[in-house]
């Protein structure tokens, strides 16, 4: 780093800055004229916190409020947290009426009520329920005066329209640099329209309501020095965020030496520059590649045999390194169920191995991916999506670790997108050819070739 | 494309002809479908030059319009168009049977029972692509909102009477051909691809000559299927003329250059000779001279449709002989409520289908085509082993012989059955905790929760652990449709040694939560539509406006 450089990171107060940012949010959003209030947060900086944040607030306020969130898992996760900030204070837990509906977790803590009825739970400071269980409840039932809408940009505009008649004002907070929605059928019939059923909520509502605050979050708290860099530079060009924590502050060390093998010097790499690229030599494959997924799992065992210490802003000791705080991330879902197989066959359990779409909101030490192009012969739209690689470029507090065929950049430059443009559809910058070329350059830098 | 799809192309390409992709036919064929194969001008959106149409396959009905430019030409030939396609729409309109239904009494808001009336059967029309499709719908949206001098005296152009009630039906038609399963507007390269892989790429095979060259090659000339389908999309014969003539509605620019252009200007100069003519006699010889570059343009058209429409009714043979998949009727009650309810609306004098949907009829069609493409998926693999095959290989079914039931109960004051059923099964589901699977049991699905899986030969594994190729052993616990009583009603229980087909994904999805009326569309929205929506302004006419 140059010393002009240091001078600026010098005076950068990320605490002070977010701060900010979240101040002038929760001004807006308890007082402000507009009836929305548009939050874009970059990975990890810090969403959850300002959501119960601004629900704890708004419900000393007085407003009773409802929350809606996307899964069961991010509504449960939420009540949790609301009720460890503040145990005194009653939270409704809407749920479907199905079995398992919700977290055991939840019940007998005390102001925690559960029930699959609105009616029920009308009067409460706050109630949360996923958008599929709020679009179920009577607008001519219950009202609330503000809501709090989560991982706004991966609803969709449709649910948006089912649960907006509910309530008068609304905080939306999200990533927009996640998975877009999708829908199983096409939608083009719509593209254009302001109201694209198959769109962002988000998108919608800025379109019909162009003058709401937006804001942003301009600092993340999860991706390490070594990552917000890249992450920021690829997937959000022109909104720039940084990371809150320093080169010096995290520090991954491992007690078992390198045995001199792909997947040891690898975990090195990453170890010690945040990213390590294991690359195969070229192949075409089918989606479960049996040599890489192997390769994934050897290097999921080898990270845990080798006795790990994460060293953080969190903690005055290192941490060792378990099995809950690492991940693996594919982009189908028979990769994910290949991995797991094939993690079982060396004995590790307890690692998280899901898609893209589902660590989405997900937050781990070390992760592990496959590389979404490796091996293919095309480069799909599915398989560019931004989103996608950002989700699985963006779950790690100290490194990352991809593993990949050789010739993907070729695939790429053979692949151009040619998704025809819709007239009246904001182009998305950048494209995911622009930033899987942006990320595959920089983990060239971290290549540990291997042959299995 | 799954695994399947894609080892039946390469099968496809070793034995050089098509390959199965499916073992019954997964679309409803009507006894009399009305085929269209249009024709549009180069150059020109949404002129059309001319069309083969009919129930007939021995006397298709010609239409052709000899200056695709003129505007009373083209609405010469939507009127024709409207004579074919209006009567046999409306032949289904008045065979009805009543099906009693249930709806919100207007007063009370209670559910009272009512009778409504379902047609007997409902139109079908067939185009040979996907692109005929987009053409019909095209055609729709021109003419739905023209109006005719007994609707407006004062319009400039009036269209003739039955042009603007045409529109509405194609209009119809080509918004149900967006609903996944549905077949009131089918595409004859879709249906075909749908039942047979061929050797050549998706893209290619919305050639319908070279597709059917896949399926259907023709051996007594010693080709293979990849040989006839380079013929069918590259052969010419001498005068440069493509041996099989795109499907259309596009045409060979070949064709176009070398054949139509010329007859249609002969065709313009024998119009303006006419008008020009001094007296009768020489306006009779100038009138034959403009029949004749009438008729020519007419058997040009005609030379250009008449093999795709052959093509077409040869795919509807090749259908045919596939036995129908038990669970069509079912989807095709589905296009006869859909044309129904579009007749009732036509009959009531409901103004005709709005330019663009409103947010809220956006949603609700969306929300709807997801529903039916989920149950398309889940009916196609109920219905057909080769469907189901690809989706046991991805791990969303598992087939397998019960080789254990223990009954259990439920520890409720009313005890309900809750029995244990172990399945033994080759294939490798992707079960997660407690997950839910689902099988068929007298055309309803029954439910039951995963509870535990382990290798045959030992070794237990809990959800998506178990990696060995041996045979799996299931344990599920049936949940439901087994009636009221403390023991199950008969039969709804599997017994030792049935072979049992289980789905991880519904049979029937369930709706989606219930949408506002439009006229309570938030805030978020736009609020509710205005009434009646603004027209942008149109395009300032031009120099370069020839139409």
């Amino acid at each position: 780093m140059t010393s002009v450089g240091a001078a600026r990171a010098a005076a950068f107060d990320p605490g002070a800055e977010a701060a900010r940012v979240t101040e002038a949010i929760l001004r807006d959003t308890k007082v402000g004229a507009h009836r929305g209030v548009v939050v874009d947060s970059p990975p990890g900086a810090g969403k959850s916190t300002l959501v119960v944040r601004a629900a704890l607030e708004l419900a000393d306020a007085g407003r009773p409020l409802m929350v809606v969130a996307q899964t069961n898992a991010q509504v449960d996760d939420l009540v949790l947290r609301l009720h460890e900030k503040r145990p005194d204070l009653p939270v409704g837990r809407l749920h479907s009426s199905d079995a398992d509906a919700y977290d055991k977790a939840l019940e007998g803590l005390d102001n925690v009520l559960l029930s699959d009825k609105a009616a029920a739970l009308a009067g409460l400071p706050v109630v949360i329920s996923t958008a599929a269980k709020w679009g179920h409840v009577k607008p001519s039932d219950a009202h609330w005066e503000q809501a709090i809408v989560d991982e706004a940009y991966q609803m969709r505009s449709d649910a948006l329209l089912t649960v907006a008649g509910l309530f008068d004002r609304a905080l939306f907070v999200g990533d927009p640099g996640q998975l877009d929605p999708f829908s199983v059928v096409g939608a083009e019939q719509w593209a254009g329209l302001s109201y694209d059923p198959s769109a962002s909520a988000v998108s919608t509502l800025l379109a019909h309501n162009p003058g709401l605050p937006q804001h942003r979050l301009p600092v993340s708290w999860r991706l390490p020095a070594s990552a917000a860099p890249l992450v920021s530079a690829a997937f959000y060009p022109y909104t720039p965020f940084r990371a809150g924590t320093g080169h010096d502050d995290r520090r991954l060390s491992f007690a078992v030496p390198s045995d001199g093998s792909g997947p040891d010097r690898v975990i090195d790499e990453a170890a010690h520059s945040g990213w390590g690229l294991l690359e195969l030599p070229h192949r075409l494959t089918p989606r479960t590649d049996p040599e890489a997924v192997r390769a994934v799992a050897t290097v999921v065992r080898r990270l845990l045999d080798r006795g790990g210490a994460a060293v953080s802003e969190r903690s005055d000791v290192p941490v060792p390194l378990t099995a809950d705080r690492v991940a693996v991330g594919t982009a189908h879902r028979d990769q994910a169920a290949a991995v797991r197989a094939a993690l079982a066959e060396l004995g590790v359990r307890d690692v998280v191995v899901d898609t893209a779409n589902r660590l989405q909101g997900r937050e781990y030490d070390v992760t592990v991916v496959l590389h979404p192009l490796s091996g293919r012969p095309d480069a799909t739209a599915f398989h560019l999506e931004t989103g996608r690689l950002c989700v699985l470029a963006s779950r790690h507090r100290h490194a990352c670790i991809v593993v990949c065929r050789a010739g993907v950049a070729d695939l790429l430059d053979d692949h151009p997108s040619t998704e025809p443009v819709q007239l009246g559809v904001t182009v998305k910058f950048p494209d995911g050819w622009e930033a899987n070329h942006a990320v595959l350059s920089h983990l060239a830098e971290h290549r540990v070739p291997w042959r299995p | 494309m799954s695994l399947i799809t894609t080892l039946a192309r390469l099968e496809a390409i070793r034995a050089g002809r098509a390959q199965p992709a499916a073992t019954v036919r997964h679309r409803h064929l009507a006894e009399r479908p009305l085929v269209v194969v249009p024709l549009t001008t180069a150059g020109e959106a949404g002129a059309p030059l001319g069309a083969l149409v009919g129930c007939d396959r021995d006397a298709p009905r010609l239409l052709v319009v000899p200056q695709p430019r003129d505007r009373d030409l083209r609405s010469a030939f939507l009127a024709e168009l409207a004579d074919v396609v209006l009567p046999y729409v409306e032949s289904f309109a008045d065979d009805v049977e009543l099906v009693e239904g249930k709806e919100a009494d207007p007063e009370t808001g209670r559910q009272v029972k009512v009778e409504r009336e379902l047609c007997a059967d409902a139109p079908q029309l067939i185009v040979p692509s996907r692109a005929g499709v987009e053409f019909l719908r095209l055609l729709g949206r021109s003419t739905r909102f023209r109006r005719t001098a007994d609707q407006d005296p004062e319009t400039a152009y009036p269209a003739p009477p039955r042009v603007p009630l045409l529109g509405r039906w194609l209009t119809h038609f080509g918004e149900r051909a967006r609903v996944p399963g549905s077949s009131l507007l089918l595409a004859m390269t879709d249906l075909l691809s749908r039942h047979w892989a061929t050797g050549q790429s998706s893209l290619e095979d919305q050639h319908l000559g070279a597709l059917l060259a896949w399926i259907d090659p023709p051996v007594e000339e010693g080709l293979t299927g990849a040989e006839a389908a380079l013929r069918a999309e590259l052969g010419r014969d001498p005068e440069g003329q493509l041996l099989c003539p795109p499907a259309g509605p596009a045409t060979d620019p070949a064709f176009d250059n070398r054949l139509l252009a010329p007859a249609i200007e002969r065709y313009d100069r024998a119009r303006s000779a006419l008008a020009a003519a001094e007296d009768g006699v020489a306006a009779d010889a100038l009138l034959a001279h403009l029949s004749e570059a009438e008729r020519e343009i007419g058997e040009l058209v005609r030379s250009r449709t008449l093999p795709t429409w052959e093509n077409v009714w040869r795919g509807l043979d090749l259908l045919r002989a596939l036995p129908e998949a038990s669970r069509v009727p079912d989807r095709w009650t589905g296009d006869r409520w859909s044309f129904t309810a579009h007749r009732d609306r036509v009959a009531s004098g409901e103004p005709p289908q709005p330019r663009i949907d409103d947010a809220v009829t956006a949603a609700q069609k969306l929300a709807r085509r997801e529903r039916e493409q989920a149950k398309l998926d889940a009916q196609e693999a109920l219905d057909d082993p080769l469907v189901l095959a690809a989706r046991r290989l991805t791990g969303e079914a598992f087939v397998g012989e019960v080789v254990e039931v223990a009954m259990t109960y439920t520890e409720t004051k009313r005890p309900s059955p809750r029995p244990l059923v172990t399945v033994r099964t080759e294939d490798r589901p992707h079960l997660g905790e407690k997950a839910k699977v689902f099988r068929s049991l007298e055309g309803k699905p029954q439910t039951a929760r995963f509870v535990a899986a382990e290798e045959e030969d030992g070794g237990a594994g809990g959800a998506g652990e178990v990696s060995a190729e041996g045979p799996l052993l299931v344990v599920l616990r049936i949940v439901d449709r087994m009636g009221r009583g403390k023991e199950p009603a008969l039969g709804s229980v599997p017994e030792k040694g049935d072979r049992l087909c289980f789905t991880l994904f519904e049979h029937e999805p369930r709706g989606g939560p219930k949408l506002p009326d439009p006229e309570n569309t938030p805030w978020t929205h736009g609020g509710p539509p205005s009434d009646p929506a603004p027209l942008p302004a149109a395009d300032p006419v031009t120099e370069e406006d020839l139409l």
